[in-house]
């Protein structure tokens, strides 16, 4: 899919709706992570909807630009964007988290066309990104490679393993972007186990680094065409819970889930 | 005789055993320190960071460097009590366990945090059904599943005083009470919490009471099952499943992997020794998304499923 028209409008239209749609689904199922599917929201719909090269009918198809979701709990996210990008109908949201359904807590290649590999333990995907990106070199395949991490998941080394590797071959068609929300399950990252500075890390490794607003689609665009020659590093940074007033920038939306009446507000807010 | 109560009104949380116990521990033994991976709320310990904040070592999402430095922890003299999901626990940290802890014999203890499905909906990575084939084989390695809140307090007093490393496998189940006149803990040693001798039900952690249910139902199509609670996976009571094996029958009940944990070892023993009938309950492998409850029911880990499998592994009997 190519743009040739401002992407922008479309990009805010599907992101409205893939956070209206993601917080019924954590609502019906009362389980999910809502704050992490709505920091990453912008991102992702930026990319399905005005970067990435892909075609719903041909989930396979070799020349497909690939996108890793390594922060598998941000379901909310993924399985919204993937359905407004025609991978499957909007009635398998219906079934979150039901017994047997396809919609499983963290993402299954398996029973849905779009996901790419399975993830859920933080630190899985970006090592999967970065085969993917060497088999687009092995095979001569242009296709470009997208992986999100959550900020948190940076402070498991495979991460650094990964990026050392990239770094090393020189991956240009890989783009890394951290969701930097600045928060992790229990707490800040950088009480936890400080991340910063994050850009002189990356740049260490071998890595190009821009800073973006995760939550601004122009800007994005912008970062995502960034000319380089060597693996790109997008710090993006959000705000975890970003739409809705009371979940904005607390922890304690990591996982939590929503009552009638804060349901009911959310959607007020989301508009 | 022994015979096991009815249950106990009331369902309870492991993890209030778990946390109590540590901080009293604590309190007492500067050199009880907690590590964790960003797992604070998950492991019930906000309490224990309130009161000893210098005795928890958050490590961040790094379950491989958690173990290690519970390693490191140890050689430094302290008393590591390493706890986060058993998932990652054990599985991202599976190296480290076996040569920082298990080789190394440190004197680290290992707590599996929302083991078995507890995760139901969030699926296989989150499961924790293959650790006990991943540990079980583990030399020094005590490997504790309590099936319930007095088991876990005595599992954690145990594991604190014993020099050595260890692994306590907690769920975040309900589970009952389970109510046994002059009951005693010792590892590796399990207990007969029903006596009877048409069929022994071995079963640990959440799934004991399950065990007892079924033996009651039984009883009353005039079956009599023994039911043992093998709460030392590691090292395994091989005198007890032998006792078993004499009643001809046996069923194997644990929320795993029914591949290489409390079944396979059972199975293990007894065709070496004295092969009989072995029933195994619990899961097959990876399973579908699905409640804790809805899991359970599926696959046999409740009363009627229980029941079943002994009406099973009498079938086979050799008459
Ligand atoms: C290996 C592993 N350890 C722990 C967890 C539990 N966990 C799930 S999400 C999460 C916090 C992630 O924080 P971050 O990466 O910042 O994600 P975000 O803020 O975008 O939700 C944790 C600790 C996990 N899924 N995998
Ligand atoms: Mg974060």
């Amino acid at each position: 899919m190519t743009h040739l028209n401002d992407p922008v409008p479309l990009i805010r239209e599907k992101a409205l709706w893939m956070r209206r749609r993601a917080f019924r689904m954590v609502h019906e199922a009362q389980l999910g992570h809502p704050g992490g599917d709505f920091s990453a929201t912008d991102i992702i719909a930026t990319l399905y909807f005005g970067v990435m090269r892909f075609d719903p009918k041909r989930p396979d198809w070799a020349d497909r630009d690939r996108f890793i979701m390594s922060k598998g709990h941000a379901t909310g996210a993924l399985y919204t964007v993937l359905c407004a990008a025609g991978y499957y109908p909007e009635d398998w949201l219906d079934t979150y988290m039901q017994p047997k359904s396809r919609l499983n807590g963290h993402p299954n290649r398996n029973y849905l066309p779009g996901v790419e590999t399975n993830t859920g333990p933080l630190g899985h995907g970006f090592p999967v990104a970065v085969g993917s990106a060497i088999a687009g070199a092995l095979t001569g395949s242009d296709h470009r490679t997208f992986v999100l991490t959550g900020d948190g998941e940076l402070q498991e080394g495979s991460n650094w393993e990964a990026a050392m590797v990239a770094g090393h071959r020189k991956l240009k068609r890989l783009t890394l972007i951290v969701d930097r929300n600045r928060l992790q399950q229990g707490a800040g990252t950088e009480e936890t186990s400080g991340l910063d500075p994050l850009d002189e890390k990356f740049r260490a490794f071998g890595w190009q680094v821009v800073e973006v607003d995760g939550h601004d689609p122009a800007a994005l665009l912008a970062a995502f065409a960034t000319p380089t020659d060597r693996p790109l590093c997008l710090i993006a940074n959000t705000v975890k819970g970003k739409g809705v007033s009371f979940m904005e920038n607390k922890a304690s939306w990591h996982h939590g889930v929503p009552n009638a009446e804060q349901f009911a507000q959310a959607m007020e807010e989301l508009v | 005789m022994v015979q096991a109560a009815p249950k106990a009104a009331g369902l309870h949380d492991c993890r209030e055993a778990w946390v109590t116990t540590l901080e009293a521990l604590a309190a007492t033994d500067p050199r009880i320190v907690a590590v964790v991976n960003d797992s604070v709320g998950s492991s019930k310990l906000g309490g224990f960071q309130k009161k000893f904040p210098d005795q928890l070592i958050n490590v961040g999402i790094a379950e491989q460097v958690m173990v290690g430095v519970g390693a490191g922890l140890a050689n430094g003299g302290c008393i590591p009590f390493v706890s986060a999901a058993s998932c990652f626990l054990t599985g991202r940290s599976l190296e480290q366990v076996k040569a920082d802890i298990a080789y190394a014999n440190f004197n680290v203890k290992l707590v599996g945090q929302s083991s078995g499905v507890a995760y139901g909906e969030l699926g296989p990575t989150h499961h924790s059904i293959e650790d006990f084939a991943w540990l079980r084989p583990l030399t020094n390695l005590t490997v504790i599943v309590p099936a319930d809140p007095w088991e876990t307090a005595e599992a954690v007093k145990w594991a604190a005083a014993h020099e050595g490393p260890v692994y306590i496998r907690l769920s975040r189940m309900p589970v009952p009470e389970i109510v046994v006149p002059g009951r005693t803990f010792q590892p590796g040693k399990a207990q007969v919490l029903r006596e009877g001798g048409d069929v022994a039900i071995i079963a640990c952690g959440t799934t004991v009471h399950l065990a007892l249910d079924a033996a009651r139902a039984l009883a009353g199509e005039g079956i009599a099952a023994r039911v043992l609670n093998m709460h030392t996976i590691n090292p395994l009571d091989d005198e007890a499943v032998l006792a078993a094996a004499r009643t001809g029958a046996i069923v194997t009940v644990e929320e795993a992997s029914v591949r290489g944990g409390l079944g396979g070892a059972v199975a293990e023993l007894t065709s070496a020794h004295d092969p009989v009938p072995v029933e195994r309950v619990g899961f097959p492998g990876f399973v579908p998304t699905g409640s804790v409850d809805w899991l359970f029911t599926e696959y046999g880990l409740s009363q009627d499923g229980i029941a079943a499998a002994a009406r099973r592994a009498l079938a086979r009997k050799r008459k």
